[in-house]
């Protein structure tokens, strides 16, 4: 398969994506609804489904106000890196044969150093805000992204090591046998933990708990800079959705339909999981976060990793 | 772990459960026959008014949404000048009906009475007044009452006696 021009791949994936991230909010209402047996938005047009173009003509027209109290160039930057470092992981994301931005060498490396980026976001909205709630949701955020970062970079090291490569499509290629998830299940469990940290959804949204800190690390925010922090949540659900189709599930590796079905499919699945999740379990306490992160997940992904090189090396 | 996994699949199972929301505006609620809605005031099974404004609904009406005027006709019977509901105060709590002696204030199954204008939920008698008994149809407080009006004279009332002369009493 001929790739397209870049420049083509560049706007698809990034068009694709942000209509992905505005799609999922209604995805997510809608599941939601079905889970606590309600029907969610279902009055704008078919389904519901022009309700999201509705909200952003309503967050458009919201006045976009800055606080007096916040550090300006600090306070407007913040919502932009989440944004920016979520598009640009998309950029070695392999959506099928071909299709792809960039197709690095160190494709899954990116991708975890601009996960890791994305922290500055978080942590530069609280600080910036000067509030005690917002700097109180940025600093949790801080040592939340830092505790799930180390083991989620570690349970991935075994797909790198069964893949031999970090480029992404050389992962998906090495799947063709066998999906990873059968071989590395438990990196598989704890990468979906640790994307769910990433991604600050529900049970790991202590950067962001409604009932204690008001809107944690975006109290002070308001108009197209709150859905900003907003829809780069939800790139950031598709991207750890697609990652782990990726790099788990065989991305677009399936028979019968072709390529870009079956990595939509997978990604659907994976994001309909995460609204699960967020349906059904409460939040922990946050001494409980970081404990189970750095005694139990952490040891795990160690262990995980230290059986896949053994087992790699006696193969061979 | 295992109970996290249970929650899950608990909270997934309910993508099959009957989903309890009423779609309104297609699919109407039941409302029960004593669903306290819409104030109406009600007639006699003869059609005249009910209300005797006594002014017993205004004094219990906890929000002072009610006012009305009282007044005579020519025949003795009373009755109210104006009656006015002011719907954007009432809380339905049916308290008015409840301190109505004579069954003439009462609440219906309706709830439909949005407005565009607050003015409009000003009711008055003309939009209040039914033309028929409502939910108690043989009632007629004044075929009851011992109360003489024109027409009726003492001890023409139903389940009434005529008056004593009090002098064939004494000894």
């Amino acid at each position: 398969m001929t790739s397209p021009h870049p420049i083509l791949s560049i706007l698809g994936v990034v068009i694709v994506a942000m209509s992905i991230a505005a799609f999922l909010i209604w995805v997510e209402r809608r599941l939601l609804a079905l889970w606590q047996d309600r029907y969610g938005p279902n009055r704008v047009g078919p389904f519901g489904l022009l309700q999201v173009l509705a909200d952003s003509i309503k967050i458009f027209m919201k006045e976009d106000w800055i606080p007096p109290f916040v550090d300006i160039p600090v306070f407007i930057l913040a919502p932009a890196i989440v944004f920016v470092t979520v598009l640009m992981s998309f950029a070695v994301l392999p959506v099928a044969p071909g299709i792809i931005v960039s197709d690095l060498n160190v494709g899954l490396l990116f991708f975890l150093a601009m996960s890791s980026l994305g922290v500055y976001s978080v942590v530069l909205a609280g600080w910036s805000s000067n509030s005690k709630y917002a700097l109180v949701g940025g600093l949790r955020a801080a040592a939340q992204m830092l505790s799930y970062e180390v083991f989620m970079g570690l349970s991935l090291m075994g797909v790198v090591l069964l893949a031999g490569s970090f480029s992404l499509p050389a992962i998906v290629q090495a799947q063709k046998k066998i999906w990873f998830v059968i071989p590395q299940f438990p990196g598989f469990v704890l990468f979906l933990i640790a994307g769910l940290a990433e991604t600050r959804r529900i049970p790991f949204d202590l950067p962001e708990a409604e009932s204690e800190l008001v809107a944690g690390y975006h109290s002070e925010y308001s108009g197209m800079k709150f859905g900003m922090f907003f829809v780069g949540e939800y790139m950031g659900v598709t991207l750890i959705s697609s990652m782990i189709a990726v790099l788990f599930f065989g991305g677009w590796l399936g028979p019968v339909l072709p390529g870009l079905v079956w990595f939509f499919l997978k990604m659907f699945f994976f994001i309909a999981f995460f609204v699960l999740v967020r349906a059904a379990l409460p939040r922990p306490r946050f001494d409980q976060l970081m404990s189970w992160g750095w005694k139990v997940m952490l040891p795990l992904a160690l262990i995980n990793l230290l059986a896949t090189g053994a087992a790699v090396l006696a193969w061979r | 772990m295992l109970s996290i996994l249970r929650t899950l699949w608990y909270v997934f199972l309910h993508s099959f459960r009957k989903r309890i929301t009423v779609q309104y505006p297609e699919e109407k609620p039941y409302l029960a026959p004593r669903f306290r809605g819409r104030i109406i005031l009600s007639r006699d099974p003869d059609g005249g008014e009910r209300c005797v404004a006594c002014n017993l609904c205004a004094v219990a009406c906890p929000v002072g949404c009610i006012a009305l005027q009282a007044t005579e006709d020519e025949k003795g019977r009373r009755y109210p000048e104006f009656f006015r509901i002011n719907f954007s105060r009432c809380i339905f709590c049916g308290y008015c009906e409840e301190a109505c002696p004579t069954y003439a204030i009462q609440l219906t199954p309706d709830f439909e009475m949005g407005e565009f204008h607050r003015k409009n939920l000003v009711y008055e008698k003309e939009d209040l007044l039914i033309d028929g008994p409502g939910k108690y149809p043989d009632y007629n407080f004044w075929r009851i009452a011992g109360v003489t009006i024109g027409g009726k004279d003492k001890g023409e009332a139903a389940h009434e006696e005529g008056p004593v002369d009090v002098h064939t009493l004494l000894p």
